[in-house]
């Protein structure tokens, strides 16, 4: 029991009360939200004289870098793109790299298969739609397992990370699978104007997601569930259904990845998608998400995701061995945590009273 | 208004746990515009008093009235639907979200982009939450910011202003100013008498016997399941209080 030192029986006046959501933005939040920016910038800064100054030549003023950067970020940012959306509402998707290889496979049998009854466009398109599709189905048994059966994230999703891994693998027979349609490998490595297409069909995807988790009631609501999930449920939100939809979003999201990657490299391949999953958390989390949950973008993702894009080719471009390309994305994901940390910390010191 | 219909008002109202009677046969009526206060020691049956007024329990026997009709409460969304709005302990706000969105979350208002595309619309969020944050004395200048940047007395206004704008005809606080410094306590003290200007109706538990007597304008005082005592304020001080909280 808190002692009032005022009289009881007396008035209590109160001063109408001060906006403290005023709080003054220090430096160093605004150095956190931009912080995957930040990162960005620097990385070109550094290739960019290391360019001039090994053979003259500009990193940042060729299409050429420009192009083989984007088709780095294509793969995990497909990942990451629904990876974002599970992470703010506090769950993780550890099934989606290898749902990402069961779609490549079943996309490639399903186009070879079709292929030989109808004309090889139209085989595509329903090929990638089976794809995805099938890629839905161990979302849907994520979602189901999550939010009804109370399995946390972490777990069932690692329990269909294994499943979506056999079950690839045993489609693909234990190998590659190569596929015969022109069509589906132009799709994989033609452009237009420049612009490869499985960059046109990335933005296209990031730009509804984007769409999906700003502007409609999903993302907002995806967003309370992250912060109080026993708040958002008394307010009338539908937490099962839609945690349920979360995982199938995010499988969707990872099949697309997968059919995309079997146009790449016209073949289905069950372990397409194993490197992947942790760049695509890692895009997810140098885009500053927090995986407590509450808080993201699909802006900071893809900011992440060409991070993780640009150290890769960079590396890869001065010729240094790739080993070294793990140890920096990892330098650069704790930095990005201890940048975030940094931050909670300055905030919290400014809630007065 | 009408001010000899209650509000609310609960008759002859038991709720039995097995053999436990945590409330027996107990009555208690608010007014438009007044501000009971529900007092009693622990066990005394407090919360299960609110916890039947705002849906969660169904009474064992007796009725609960608003506005002189009869009314059942299937769960506390369909309470809340028949206008009373219950105000926990943790608020249940979203605290990555702004003030609007909060106001809004489940019920969001959307527009058309372009004519076609639908966004939220959260220029109209903010709008609400600035008109229903100044009917409560609390005016903000940045209406985007999440709540989290806000003080405990300014998030307790926030619960109380997603209720208010709801058009709560009841509101139901339990311990409203429990874990708040003083400071922050007065404002919830003055929240709740803009409440009171307002005629909504207001339940609130608390321990503190200061908030009570400063706040309130008659207290029900609960012991082991029955009404012990109810009294209006002018007529009463700390000590007949305590002393009908431990049956003295």
């Amino acid at each position: 029991m808190v002692e009032d030192v005022t009289h009881p029986h007396r008035q209590v006046h109160v001063a109408p009360q001060a906006d403290h959501a005023d709080v003054r933005k220090t430096l160093v939040q605004q150095i956190a939200q931009m912080r995957a920016w930040l990162f960005l910038a620097a990385l070109l800064i550094f290739f960019e004289i290391w360019a001039r100054a090994d053979f003259g030549g500009s990193f940042v003023g060729s299409s050429f870098n420009w192009r083989s950067v984007a088709i780095f970020a294509v793969a995990p940012l497909l990942l990451a793109v629904g990876q974002t959306f599970v992470i703010i509402s506090g769950g993780i998707d550890l099934s989606a790299g290898f749902v990402m290889g069961l779609a490549a496979v079943v996309a490639a049998h399903a186009i070879n298969l079709l292929g030989v009854h109808m004309p090889l466009p139209l085989a595509m398109v329903l090929g990638i739609v089976i794809a995805v599709a099938a890629a839905g189905v161990p979302g849907a048994i994520n979602g189901l397992l999550i939010s009804r059966l109370k399995v946390p994230p972490f777990i069932g999703t690692l329990g269909m990370f294994g499943v979506a891994r056999g079950a690839a693998f045993l489609l693909a027979g234990g190998t590659t699978v190569p596929v015969k349609n022109s069509t589906f490998a132009e799709l994989g490595n033609g452009q237009i104007f420049g612009v490869p297409y499985l960059v046109l069909v990335t933005v296209v995807l990031v730009l509804i997601m984007h769409y999906l988790l700003s502007q409609t009631r999903f993302g907002q609501h995806n967003y309370a569930i992250g912060a109080n999930a026993q708040a958002a449920r008394r307010a009338g939100i539908n937490i099962k259904s839609h945690l349920t939809r979360l995982y199938v979003l995010s499988a969707l999201c990872a099949g697309l990845g997968g059919a995309l990657y079997a146009a790449r490299f016209t073949a289905g391949a069950a372990q397409a998608g194993e490197p992947l999953l942790l760049d695509s958390v890692a895009a997810v989390v140098i885009g500053g998400a927090s995986l407590f949950g509450g808080s993201g973008t699909i802006i900071g993702t893809i900011a992440g995701a060409l991070v993780i894009a640009v150290i890769q080719y960079g590396l890869v471009f001065m010729n240094v061995e790739p080993f070294w390309q793990f140890i920096a994305v990892g330098v650069v994901i704790i930095i990005s945590v201890l940048i975030d940390q940094l931050q909670r910390r300055f905030s919290g010191a400014k809630q007065d009273e | 208004m009408n001010s000899s219909v209650p509000l609310l008002e609960v008759r002859n109202l038991s709720r039995y746990f097995g053999a436990v009677k945590a409330l027996d046969d107990c009555s208690m009526a608010v007014y438009p515009g007044e501000v009971v206060a529900l007092a009693g020691d622990n066990g005394a049956g407090k919360t299960t008093m609110i916890k039947a007024i705002s849906g969660v329990y169904r009474p064992t026997s007796g009725d609960i009235l608003i506005e002189g009709k009869p009314v059942s409460f299937s769960s506390p969304e369909n309470a809340r639907e028949q206008g009373i709005e219950t105000i926990y302990q943790d608020l249940a706000l979203a605290d990555n979200l702004s003030i609007g969105a909060n106001i809004f979350l489940g019920r969001e208002p959307m527009k058309k982009f372009f004519g076609f595309l639908p966004v939220l619309d959260r220029k109209a969020m903010a709008k609400a939450a600035e008109e229903t944050m100044a009917l409560l004395d609390f005016h903000v200048k940045r209406l985007d910011a999440p709540v989290s940047n806000f003080s405990g007395g300014q998030r307790q206004a926030v619960a109380i202003g997603r209720a208010v704008y709801w058009n709560a005809k009841i509101l139901v606080m339990d311990e409203p100013t429990a874990a708040l410094g003083v400071p922050e306590q007065r404002k919830v003290v003055s929240l709740i008498k803009s409440l009171k200007a307002q005629g909504k109706g207001v339940v609130f538990i608390s321990h503190n016997l200061q908030d009570i007597f400063a706040v309130s304008d008659r207290i029900v005082v609960l012991r082991r399941g029955v009404v012990a005592g109810s009294r209006n304020i002018a007529d009463t001080n700390h000590d007949d209080i305590v002393k009908l909280m431990v049956g003295g």
